[in-house]
C-alpha cells in the first residue's frame, strides 16, 4: 500500500479486522420474496484482488451494491475498510470507487467533461479537476477522444473511461462489476492490464465476473456464488484441488461408441465421466493417476481409437460444474455485439 | 498501461465538496447538456412560439376583436403553459440518469445526496429563462405591451419561476417512480394538457359552462395566470398572488419530502 494518506495493515492492535478490506457475516438482501443475497460470508484482505464468480442472477451485483452503500442490507454485518456500511455509509463512500455493470457515464457529455465533473464532485477544485482529467485521459489512452461525446465511444472506450472515473481519487477499495462483460478480446485484455496495474499500486479490488478465465487470471482469491450463497471459497488452485485429482480429456476417432467408452472409463477409473463439447469428446475425473494406464488399455482392448488425449488440472469451468451441476455461462459472441452497438 | 501506475500513485483524497459546490457543479452539467444537445431548447421554445403565433393570429380576432387586443390577455397565459410543461423535463432527465446508471455513480460519491436533483433544477432555471425571454420577445413583436413595464414583468417572471420550482417536484417524484423517461412524458401530458386549458390561460372563464368554471376557479394554473397577468398589466390581484404562494408551498410541502424519500429508497 502506497501513498501517505492511506494507512492500513496490522499496525492497529486490538482491532482484529484492520487487514480486511471487506468483511461480511451472514449478509442478507431481500427483494420482496426473493433472497438475492442469502447469508454471504466474505473476508477480503487489503491489497488483494478478490473475485466473485457466478452465473447471472447469482447475487454478485447485489452483494457489490450493498458493499458500495447503494443498497441497505436486511440482515447480517457488512464492514468495508472497517466501517459498517449501514451505519457509516458516508465513511465508506469516501474511500471506495465503483464501476457498475453498465458504464455509468453521462453520454451527452464528452469524456473530458465527465472526468472534470466527477473530479469536482470528489472535492477537487476546477483547476485540479481539469489537470486530473488530462492525466487520466492520457493514462487510459483516451486523449484522441477526450472532446467527443461519450455517446460516440466504443464499448471498450466507455469501459476504460468508466474505470478512469473511479480512479480520480485513488480509492482504497475498487468495486468492478463485470468489468469485461460484452467487450471484445482486445478490450478485455486492456481492462485486465488496468486491473493488474491498479492492484499493483495497492488498491484492493473486488470484481464480479461470469468468466472463469477472468477470475483465474486476475483474482488472488475467489468466492463462487450461486443462488445468493457462497458455495466455494479459496484460491483458484484450492478450488481446482477441491474437485480432486486431475482431469482427462479424450477425443475419440469415431463418435458412435462414445457411450461404450464412457462406461469403460467409469469402470477403470472409478470416477465421473461426462460427455464433452462435441460427439467425439469425453471428460473424466482421475482420482488416481496410477489407474490411467489400465483405463487406456481397456479402450484399446475394446478397439476404440483415441485421436487426442490430455491430462491436466481441472479448469474453473469444471470446478463450477462440479459445485453447481451446471456449466458456467460462456461469453457469448452476440453479447459482445450488443455492447459495441448499444 | 505503465502510465496508470504513475496516475494512481499521485493523488491524495481532497476534502469532500460542500453542498453548494456540488449543486453548482451539477448545475454546470445541466448547462453542458444544453450546449451539447441544443435540440432541448428547440423543444422548450418551439411550443410557446407556436402557441403565441397560433392563438394570436388564428383566434385573436374571433376571441378579442383583434390579434393585438387578444395578445395582451394571452401572453401571460402562454408563459404559464410553457413553464409548466418544462417542469416535466426535470423528471424526464432524472429518470434517464437513473436508467443509465449515472445516479449509481453520484450516489456512491461523498456528496450531499440531494445535490443531483438540485443541480438539475438549477439547469432548468436556464431553460425557463430562455423560454420566457423568447416568448416575451415574440409577444413584443406581435404587439404585447405590458402596462406595468419591466418591473411588472420581472415580478411576474419571479412568480412563474417560483411556481415552476414547486411543480418540478411533482415530476421529480414521477421520474423516480416510473420505469422509462417516455412514461414520464406521457403521464405528464395527460395531466397537464387539460389542466392548462381548463384555466384562465387562454380565455375568460366566464364564457365556460358553469360546472367547468367551478373547477377553473380552484385550478392553480388559473391562480398563476391571473396573478402574472395582473402583475404585467399593473393591476395586481392580491388574492391570486396569495393563492400562487399557497399553491407552491403546498405542492413543495407534499412532493418535496415524498421525492426525497423515494430518492433515498434503493433501486
Amino acid at each position: 500500500m502506497q501513498g501517505p494518506d492511506i494507512s492500513i495493515g496490522p499496525q492497529a492492535p486490538g482491532a482484529p479486522d484492520t487487514d480486511l478490506a471487506i468483511e461480511t457475516i451472514g449478509l442478507v438482501k431481500r427483494f420482496g420474496e426473493t433472497r438475492a443475497v442469502d447469508g454471504i460470508d466474505l473476508a477480503v484482505r487489503c491489497g488483494t484482488v478478490y473475485g466473485l464468480l457466478g452465473p447471472n442472477g447469482a447475487g454478485k451485483t447485489t452483494t457489490i451494491r450493498v458493499l458500495a452503500t447503494l443498497l441497505r442490507p436486511d440482515a447480517g454485518i457488512a464492514r468495508v475498510l472497517g466501517h459498517d456500511v449501514a451505519r457509516e455509509p458516508e465513511a465508506v463512500r469516501a474511500r471506495i470507487g465503483l464501476t457498475g455493470q453498465f458504464a455509468s457515464l453521462d453520454e451527452d457529455l464528452t469524456g473530458r467533461e465527465n472526468l472534470v465533473l466527477l473530479g469536482r464532485l470528489n472535492g477537487l477544485g476546477w483547476r485540479g479537476a481539469r489537470a486530473r482529467a488530462d492525466e487520466l485521459l492520457a493514462a487510459f489512452d483516451l486523449e484522441h477522444a477526450a472532446d467527443r461525446r461519450v455517446r460516440t465511444y466504443s464499448g471498450g472506450m466507455r469501459r476504460r473511461l468508466d474505470i478512469a472515473a473511479s480512479l480520480i481519487v485513488t480509492p482504497e477499495l475498487l468495486f468492478l462489476d463485470e468489468p469485461t462483460t460484452g467487450l471484445d478480446p482486445r478490450s478485455r485484455n486492456q481492462v485486465w492490464d488496468i486491473v493488474r496495474a491498479i492492484a499493483a499500486e495497492g488498491t484492493t479490488v473486488l470484481l464480479t465476473t461470469q468468466y472463469l478465465e477472468e477470475a483465474d487470471r486476475l483474482a488472488d482469491r475467489l468466492a463462487v456464488i450461486d443462488h445468493g450463497r457462497v458455495i466455494a471459497e479459496g484460491t483458484s488452485s484450492d478450488l481446482k484441488a477441491s474437485v480432486g485429482g486431475n482431469v482427462l480429456h479424450l477425443r475419440l476417432q469415431a463418435s458412435g461408441r462414445r457411450d461404450e467408452a464412457a462406461a469403460l472409463l467409469r469402470q477403470a477409473l472409478g470416477s465421473e465421466v461426462h460427455d464433452g463439447a462435441d460427439a467425439f469428446s469425453l471428460t473424466a475425473g482421475v482420482p488416481d493417476d496410477a489407474r490411467l494406464g489400465e483405463a487406456l488399455s481397456a479402450l484399446a482392448r475394446a478397439g476404440i481409437g483415441v485421436s487426442e488425449l490430455s491430462l491436466g488440472r481441472p479448469t474453473l469451468d469444471e470446478v463450477f460444474f462440479a459445485l453447481t451441476g451446471e456449466h458456467a455461462p460462456a461469453p457469448a459472441e452476440d453479447d459482445v455485439m450488443k455492447e459495441v452497438t448499444a | 498501461m505503465s502510465s496508470i501506475h504513475s496516475v494512481l500513485s499521485t493523488t491524495r483524497r481532497p476534502a469532500a465538496p460542500g453542498a453548494v459546490s456540488a449543486c453548482l457543479t451539477l448545475g454546470w452539467r445541466a448547462v453542458l447538456k444544453i450546449k451539447h444537445v441544443p435540440f432541448q431548447l428547440v423543444d422548450v421554445t418551439a411550443f410557446p412560439i407556436l402557441n403565441t403565433l397560433g392563438f394570436t393570429l388564428f383566434f385573436g380576432g374571433a376571441i378579442a376583436g383583434s390579434p393585438r387586443e387578444y395578445i395582451q390577455f394571452l401572453l401571460p397565459g402562454v408563459l404559464v403553459q410553457a413553464i409548466v410543461f418544462i417542469t416535466v423535463y426535470t423528471g424526464v432527465g432524472l429518470n434517464t440518469d437513473i436508467e443509465k446508471g449515472v445516479f449509481d455513480r453520484f450516489r456512491s460519491l461523498p456528496i450531499w445526496q440531494a445535490a443531483p436533483i438540485v443541480g438539475a433544477l438549477l439547469g432548468d432555471v436556464l431553460r425557463y429563462s430562455i423560454a420566457i425571454l423568447v416568448t416575451l420577445a415574440l409577444g413584443f413583436v406581435l404587439g404585447f405591451r405590458p402596462e406595468a413595464g419591466v418591473p411588472g414583468v420581472l415580478m411576474a417572471v419571479a412568480l412563474l419561476l417560483l411556481f415552476a420550482f414547486a411543480v418540478s417536484w411533482i415530476f421529480i417524484l414521477a421520474g423516480l417512480m416510473v420505469e422509462t423517461p417516455e412514461s414520464v412524458m406521457t403521464a405528464s401530458f395527460l395531466i397537464l394538457f387539460p389542466l392548462t386549458f381548463a384555466s384562465s390561460n387562454f380565455v375568460d372563464p366566464a364564457t365556460m359552462p358553469g360546472w367547468l368554471q367551478a373547477f377553473v376557479a380552484v385550478n392553480p394554473i388559473t391562480h398563476l395566470a391571473d396573478a402574472s397577468r395582473g402583475l404585467m398589466h399593473g393591476n395586481p390581484a392580491a388574492g391570486s398572488i396569495a393563492w400562487v404562494l399557497v399553491d407552491s408551498a403546498a405542492i413543495l410541502a407534499v412532493f418535496g419530502p415524498l421525492s426525497m424519500r423515494m430518492y433515498r429508497k434503493e433501486r
